[in-house]
């Protein structure tokens, strides 16, 4: 990642994959004191599938967001590569 | 355990170099209130909690520390190639011969970050009002930091974190509700 | 439940305060204070707006600055 410019759709993705995360833990934070609403579960289920492949789509172009073997690393390896989320 | 993830949870941006407002950003940093106390706090008092909130402690800590790098970004922009006569003009002289440009856990006055920031009664009741007491505290260091910067990029991402600590607030009130009635018990028989 | 966040209050002011006075004072108070135990199924924001705005759901948006008085509010 090092050599690579941050394009506008570096961002777009990002932001993406922000809003998925973003619902996801407002909705993880009410099922906490709302375990047994449905509705909120199964959305939550939904939008869990979605951010899974936003997240690989973004992964497959920018590198991997986790670590200890959550995500994959292309050769050499690329989780030390900047840029780190406070640089961009 | 804990899996980093990389990315914010928020975009930080910020539109100009501000060692000023970094110093005062501090207070959200290494503050009584700040994310750093707020997520210790939780994490910490989750093990000696009725079973009912320990997912809604567990969780609510995990974001402080997504917040504290977005209060740590702010910090790291506004004073990224700073030269140590724009810090001593901001008022972070004193921060400078310590630390260098380097971020630590001292609130805007520069006061370093103590654990009797925080606290654990083990009294479910107590430390539940204890929480939601420290999201209002640090909704209203929000305001007034946002009161204090014309930097409408900064702005915006205050605005976001200031936010979360109204939806906090709500899951703690919440969380307090589960505990006066016993809810969980209740649905079993 | 957007509106009416801010309150308004009046501060004395004594002949002997050396400030320019400020008459009006607002201070919030956020949607959590109205709601005891959020209802299941309350409409929620798209999810490019609920970031935006910190949160899912519209009846837990708090605007801040108070927006001037008599405005109403439930924007930026």
């Amino acid at each position: 990642m090092s050599t690579q410019t941050l394009d506008e759709q570096y961002y777009a993705q990002l932001l993406q994959l922000q809003q998925y995360d973003f619902a996801l833990v407002e909705l993880t934070l009410f099922l906490d004191t709302h375990p047994n609403d449905m509705q909120a579960l199964q959305q939550f289920n939904q939008l869990a599938q979605q951010r899974r492949q936003c997240a690989q789509q973004f992964e497959q172009q920018y590198g991997p967001l986790l670590q200890f073997g959550q995500s994959y690393s292309r050769y050499p390896w690329q989780w030390a590569q900047q840029p780190w989320p406070w640089q961009v | 355990m804990w899996i980093y993830e990389k990315k914010l949870q928020y975009p930080v941006r910020v539109s100009k170099c501000d060692p000023r407002m970094a110093k005062f950003l501090a207070e959200q940093y290494g503050g009584a209130d700040g994310e750093l106390a707020a997520a210790l706090r939780y994490l910490n008092q989750r093990y000696t909690i009725p079973d009912q909130v320990i997912g809604l402690l567990t969780d609510i800590g995990t974001e402080e520390f997504a917040h504290l790098e977005m209060i740590a970004t702010m910090i790291y922009k506004l004073t990224k190639d700073a030269t140590p006569k724009q810090l001593e003009e901001a008022g972070l002289g004193a921060h400078f011969a310590s630390h260098d440009s380097a971020l630590f856990y001292n609130n805007a006055a520069g006061v370093p970050w103590t654990a009797a920031y925080i606290q654990a009664k083990g009294d479910p009741l107590a430390d539940l009002y204890e929480d939601i007491a420290a999201e209002e505290k640090a909704r209203a260091t929000y305001q007034w930091l946002i009161d204090m910067t014309d930097d409408v990029d900064l702005q915006d991402s205050l605005k976001f974190l200031r936010e979360r600590e109204v939806v906090h607030a709500m899951r703690f009130k919440e969380a307090v509700q589960l505990i006066v009635d016993d809810r969980e018990q209740k649905k079993v028989y | 439940m957007n509106n009416n966040q801010c309150r308004v209050y009046y501060p004395f002011v004594g002949p002997f305060d050396p400030c320019p006075p400020i008459r009006v004072k607002t201070y919030v108070v956020p949607p959590n204070q109205f709601i005891p135990f959020q209802p299941m199924n309350l409409p929620q924001y798209p999810l490019p707006e609920a970031l935006r705005r910190g949160t899912l759901w519209p009846a837990l948006f708090s605007p801040y600055p108070c927006p001037p008085v008599g405005k109403g509010g439930g924007d930026y």
